[in-house]
Formats: structure tokens, C-alpha cells, sequence
């Protein structure tokens, strides 16, 4: 695993363990996540990739091994979960633990505006479609501008064109904020078109760790972006037709 | 009372109109009925006063004072016994519903004394407390806490882990997750909880009212009782009966304003 000296990492994963009944779920797993740096997580469905995340999120503790997270973790899940019994705009709020009632308001309407629901902030959560839920949640997530940002799967029940527009979105506040970003997702494109840094999980560990340095917007069908597809794609197991695995 | 109406019917407003009108039918004729069987003398005056009587009956006891006297004490009994047992059950569900430890100490004896007849211990409650109001207000305390205990119990087990994980991540403190997320999520239980409690609270009063009453709705039946006068003891009957709806449909009309969010 590469060292990185400069920048001094901002969330730091050693030699943790996981295990449920016995099972390791993450196993002597380290990972590094630099300042500024969004880095897509990759791993096949019950690979520990949510188990890891909650570990970081401060959710659940590892069994051996160490978390370290700077002060502001901000998470934001596959389902929006904001509190159906608040509205939109009480619902950022409640992320801001300082500042008065006021000032609170006037930074959960501002996070409303830069993911485009401005005029949200006073309906029930109900009312939201899925994407606008989602953006919502990410909202909330960033109002309090975090350190290090941790989204599980944050567009997966979203459709494609909903999709496309919060990868636009995500990378517009990720650059204005520059938090580290650890987004979970079982899309390699996905995980192509947004990240600076690939790691797929496998067996309890990072079994793979790509740095992707071209330069966004990114053409999936650059020779760079096809031959780490298919290093990512060998590496999750999956079976392209036509073609002979090593 | 036990039964809970829905938040809104499916139906449109207009046939809900015509079903309502519809249901009024039987309802008047069974009235009618009952005036005809009276003004035929079919039936007794002295075992059951026809409908006019009851409501000329009703209003000489609003002419003269006596009910607005009488309605007055009952709901203060109502009142006083309703809010020390709404307020014990809720505590004690939320003790219970917060902790491991709370549950393992409040929910055993709960459960244990929920299936006691509450009324049974009427006798008990005279002797410890006499005759005058305290037996009255106690009576009424218990029938209120337990629907409300088990249903406050309910709603906060039932909150959804997922949002009790986002207000750790979001960083509320306990104080602020039982205001923000556990109360909130266990609302729509705890107003169910609180239309059974308050139909329960009723039905107290009227057996309460039934020893040694001297004032009170209780006391204008029994005494209308002694004279023979069942236009009286009817139409106090009927005073309960829409007392117990009035408090119903305020409930209702809370739900509707407080469960609003489920709506849009
Ligand atoms: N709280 C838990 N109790 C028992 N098993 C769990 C728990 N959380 C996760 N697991 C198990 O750990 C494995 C990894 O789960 P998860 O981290 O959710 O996978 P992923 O997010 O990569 O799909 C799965 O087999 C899952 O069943
Ligand atoms: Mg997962």
C-alpha cells in the first residue's frame, strides 16, 4: 500500500477487524483517506463495504484495530432517511449543533439552495420525489461542512437521468468544499466517472487501490478509463464475454 | 371507543356526505319508535321517558344551572384524574421505552397490573381513600395510565433503528433524540393510546360517580333515580355520551393537525 506523507492523512483504518457470528467481515484492513480526496469504495454485495462505513461513521466499533476520524463526519445513506415529522429545511438544521436558531436557518437554507431546493426548506419530506430527497439528505450532510463525507450508495435507487444530474452535483460541492469523500457504490462507472482514488474490498481487505488521475468530465472510453474498468472488473469477479480472464 | 378511525376515508366528499346521511336513517326511526311506544303506552313512563321528556327534561336542568354545575365537576374529575394518569404512563413507558434497564424494571409489573379489571379495585380505593374525590381521580388515573403506557411503550420500541442511527451521525444529544426522533416517530401510537385512555376516562367517571356522589353528572342520575325520573337519568346518560365525543373528536382533529406530515 502506498505511503503518502504530504498531505497527513485525515481518516485512518488500521488492522481492523470485523466480525458477525464469528464470520470476519473486514479483516487486518487499513486505508488511508487523504484531505480533499474523493475516493469510490467497490465491493461485491456483502463484501463489508456499509460495515466499513459505519465503523468511520463512529456507528459501530472493530473488534481489533483502530478508527481515527477527524472531528466533523458527515454521512449520508441510500435512502434519504430524513424525519418524515420534520420539514426539508428543519431537517438540515438539525445537523448544526451551533449558532443560533437563526443563523442555523439561514446555513440549512443556504446548503438548500446549492443542491437546488431552495424553495423546499418548509415542505414536508413526504411531498419529495426520490432525487429530491436524496439531495435533501445531501444537504444535510454538508451544511456543517465536514472533514470527511461518507455516502453509502447514495444514488442507487435513483434513475439514470436523476443519476447523472447528482454526479454533476456531488462533484460541484465536493470541489467547492474539498471534504474527503469515501462514496460506497457497485457501479464502476460510477465509481470512474467521480473518484480521484478506486479501492475495491474483497476478503476483509483493500484488494485493489487505482488512482484515477485524468481529468473531469471524464470519457469512460479513454484507453486510461477501459483498462482500469476491466482491472476493476476482473478484480469484483465479474466476467466480461469474449474475453479470457487471467 | 376501542376502535380508531382512520386518518381520512378514501372515499369523495360527496358520497362521504351521502353515506353519512344514510347511516342517520336508522338512528331516527329507532327514535321514533321509542316517542310512538311512549305516546301509545306501550312503554311506561316510569320505565323509560320518551325523547321529548328527556330533552325537556335537559333543558330545565340548563335553565335552571344544575347541569352546567354538575357537567363542570365531572370534567374536573376527568381532568384531574386524566392528567395524573397520562402523565405516569407516559413517564414510566418513556423510563421503560429508553432503556434496557427501565423496561426490565417498569414492564414486568405493567404488564402484570394491565390485566388486573381496574374497576375491581374501586372498593380498595374507598378504603384507603374515603369517599369524596380522591377515590374518584384515582380510579380514573389507572383506568388512563396503562392504554397509554402500552401504547407509548409501542411507539417508542417501533421507532426505526435507521433513524435512531442518523441522529447519532447528526450528533443529537438523548435529550434532543427523544424530542427530535423517538417522540415525533412514536406520535401517531401515542394519540391512539390517547383516544383509548380518554374513553376509558370516561367510562371511570361513570362508575366512580356511582359511590356516595353528592355533585357531579353521577349525582343528578342517581338522584334523578330516587324520584323515579327516567327523563332525568336519561338525559344524563346522554350528557356523558356526548362529553365522551366531544373529547374523541378533539383528539381526532389533534391527529389531524399533529400527524399532518404523513399527508404532505
Ligand atoms: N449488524 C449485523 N449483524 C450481523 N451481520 C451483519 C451485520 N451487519 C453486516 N452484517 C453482515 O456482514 C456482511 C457485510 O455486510 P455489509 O457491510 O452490509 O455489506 P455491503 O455493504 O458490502 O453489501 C454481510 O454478510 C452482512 O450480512
Ligand atoms: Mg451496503
Amino acid at each position: 500500500m502506498a505511503t503518502r506523507l504530504i498531505p497527513p492523512p485525515t481518516a485512518t483504518v488500521r488492522g481492523v477487524r470485523r466480525s458477525f457470528g464469528g464470520t470476519p467481515v473486514l479483516d487486518d484492513l487499513h486505508l488511508d483517506l487523504v484531505p480533499g480526496e474523493l475516493v469510490a469504495l467497490l465491493g461485491r454485495s456483502g463484501s463489508g463495504k456499509s460495515t466499513l462505513l459505519r465503523l468511520l461513521a463512529g456507528l459501530d466499533r472493530p473488534d481489533a484495530g483502530q478508527v481515527t476520524v477527524p472531528g466533523t463526519v458527515s454521512v449520508a445513506f441510500q435512502e434519504p432517511r430524513l424525519f418524515p415529522w420534520r420539514r426539508v429545511g428543519r431537517n438540515v438544521e438539525l445537523a448544526l449543533r451551533e449558532g443560533t436558531r437563526t443563523e442555523r436557518r439561514d446555513r440549512a437554507r443556504s446548503a438548500l439552495a446549492e443542491v437546488g431546493l431552495t424553495e423546499k426548506a418548509s415542505v414536508w419530506p413526504v411531498t419529495l420525489s426520490g432525487g429530491q430527497a436524496q439531495r435533501a439528505s445531501l444537504a444535510r450532510a454538508l451544511v456543517r461542512e465536514p472533514e470527511l463525507l461518507l455516502l453509502d450508495e447514495p444514488f442507487s435507487a435513483l434513475d439514470a437521468l436523476t443519476r447523472i444530474e447528482m454526479h454533476a452535483l456531488v462533484l460541484d460541492v465536493w470541489a467547492r468544499h474539498r471534504p474527503a469523500v469515501l462514496l460506497v457504490t457497485h457501479d464502476v462507472d460510477e465509481a470512474l466517472t467521480l473518484a480521484d482514488r478506486v479501492i475495491v474490498l474483497d476478503q476483509g481487505r483493500i484488494a485493489l487501490d487505482i488512482a484515477v488521475r485524468s481529468a473531469r468530465p471524464r470519457d469512460l472510453h479513454s484507453p486510461d478509463l477501459v483498462e482500469h474498468r476491466e482491472r476493476l472488473l476482473a478484480q469484483l469477479g465479474v466476467e466480461l464475454p469474449g474475453r479470457v480472464t487471467a | 371507543m376501542a376502535t380508531t378511525a382512520p386518518l381520512t376515508t378514501s372515499l369523495p366528499r360527496s358520497e362521504r356526505r351521502q353515506r353519512g346521511w344514510h347511516r342517520a336513517i336508522s338512528p331516527l326511526v329507532l327514535l321514533l319508535a321509542w316517542q310512538l311506544a311512549s305516546t301509545t303506552g306501550l312503554l311506561p313512563v316510569e320505565t323509560l321517558a320518551p325523547p321529548t321528556a328527556v330533552f325537556d327534561a335537559l333543558w330545565t336542568m340548563v335553565a335552571d344551572g344544575r347541569l352546567a354545575d354538575a357537567v363542570g365537576i365531572s370534567v374536573q374529575r376527568v381532568l384531574a384524574g386524566f392528567a395524573l394518569g397520562a402523565s405516569v404512563g407516559i413517564l414510566l413507558a418513556v423510563l421503560a421505552g429508553l432503556s434496557r434497564a427501565g423496561e426490565n424494571a417498569i414492564d414486568p409489573p405493567m404488564q402484570m397490573l394491565r390485566t388486573l379489571p381496574h374497576f375491581g379495585l374501586l372498593p380498595l380505593f374507598v378504603l384507603w381513600f374515603g369517599i369524596d374525590e380522591t377515590p374518584k381521580i384515582a380510579l380514573i388515573a389507572l383506568g388512563v395510565a396503562f392504554p397509554l403506557y402500552v401504547n407509548t411503550v409501542g411507539g417508542i420500541r417501533g421507532v426505526d433503528p435507521k433513524f435512531l442511527d442518523t441522529a447519532r451521525v447528526l450528533g443529537l444529544s438523548a435529550a434532543e433524540r427523544l424530542r427530535q426522533v423517538i417522540l415525533p416517530s412514536a406520535l401517531p401510537s401515542i394519540l391512539i393510546g390517547l383516544r383509548l385512555s380518554l374513553g376509558v376516562a370516561w367510562l371511570s367517571l361513570i362508575v366512580a360517580e356511582q359511590i356516595n356522589t353528592t355533585s357531579g353528572i353521577g349525582y343528578l342520575v342517581s338522584d334523578a333515580a330516587s324520584f323515579g325520573r327516567t327523563d332525568e337519568m336519561v338525559g344524563g346518560l346522554l350528557i356523558y355520551g356526548l362529553l365522551g365525543l366531544a373529547t374523541d373528536a378533539l383528539v381526532r382533529s389533534i391527529e389531524r393537525k399533529a400527524l399532518q406530515w404523513r399527508l404532505g
